[in-house]
């Protein structure tokens, strides 16, 4: 069964039970400098192997860009 | 000279630059390399998914070779700083801030209200905080109040390149606290940058007048000269004005008039 989820306000359908973890792997974005948010609560290592996403879950997903 | 010490911490430059609006990220790392700052200011934004290194940053500047600060830039509340400031310290890269609370999006002045709050919220959890502000010394006290590590007064606004528009201001402002004081925003060119650190203030950061010149590299080079040279005059002190002439040569000895 999938769910629908947002991701950076897009929504994407990932398989039920998926961590953030394997999000960010199915997205080819695993092991860069990234900072995951869940529904506005920040996921870091090792919580995102075991944070699950459910339906209507908002990631956000933000790095460092240049800025003054 | 002596080095600029923010929270403990020294730097080797009394000028921090940020990493906005270069023509591309080779002539930014070059520039950033010339104008000798330790330290650079980023911005926390969304990772485009399809094409994730775009815009990252880290993909340009080492954290080895540079000490990061992210900014909460284009926050309009204490509650939205507070979440910007709390996703750039969960990359690991630092626990310092430039905190940012802009109150009007054509003039970009800061929220005071919001920033002494956000500032006070953010100190509490252990965040090292450099807030931007106005040239306000009543803001300033309480931001110093609030813990902030310095304190980061405008020149004028946010990109303008109109140079230090109050200098009384930030004497003042430098006069009455103790926590560093670095102008932040504003400075146009290198003879802004050299005035504003013969006022006395500690530090000076700056993007666009760097970024948004003909050759950034070349202005960054200026930028590094004009700081150190501004800060050496007020080290140095400088003479007295007066509103009559001095001779600086002797009146004796002139050969007289055939």
């Amino acid at each position: 069964m999938e769910i629908r989820i947002q991701v950076n306000g897009r929504e994407r359908d990932v398989p039920a039970g998926t961590s953030v973890a394997t999000l960010l792997r199915d997205l080819d974005l695993d092991g860069r400098t990234l900072v995951v948010e869940l529904n506005r609560r920040i996921v870091r290592p090792p919580e995102t192997e075991s944070a699950r996403l459910e339906a209507g879950d908002r990631v956000e997903l933000v790095h460092f860009v240049g800025g003054g | 000279m002596a080095p600029l010490e923010i929270a403990g911490r020294t730097f080797a430059s009394r000028l921090i630059v940020g990493t906005g609006k270069y023509p591309g990220p080779e002539v930014m790392l070059e520039a950033i390399r010339a104008s000798g700052a330790d330290m650079v200011t980023v911005a926390v934004r969304r990772v485009d998914i399809e094409n994730p290194d775009r815009d990252d940053i880290l993909r340009t500047l080492s954290p080895d070779e540079f000490s990061l600060l992210p900014n909460t830039a284009a926050c309009y509340s204490a509650e939205e700083a507070i979440r910007a400031a709390r996703l750039g310290r969960a990359s690991g890269m630092s626990d310092w801030v430039k905190l940012e609370v802009i109150g009007d999006p054509e003039t970009l002045l800061p929220h005071t209200e919001e920033l002494i709050e956000a500032t006070r919220v953010l100190v509490a959890e252990g965040f090292v905080v450099l807030p931007y502000t106005n040239d306000d010394l009543i803001t300033a006290l309480r931001l110093e109040e609030a813990g902030a590590a310095a304190v980061m007064p405008l020149a004028s606004p946010i990109g303008s390149g109109l140079g230090l528009l109050n200098p009384l201001n930030i004497r003042i402002i430098k006069s009455r606290l103790s926590v560093p004081i670095i102008v932040d925003a504003g400075v146009g060119t290198a003879s802004d940058a050299c005035a504003t650190m013969e006022q006395g203030v500690d530090g000076i950061l700056m993007n666009t007048a760097i970024a948004e010149a003909e050759d950034p590299v070349e202005m960054a080079r200026a930028m590094r000269l004009a700081v150190e040279a501004g800060r050496r005059a007020w080290v140095a002190g400088r003479m007295p004005r007066r509103e009559w002439a001095v001779p600086s040569s002797p009146l004796e000895g002139v050969p007289p008039p055939a």
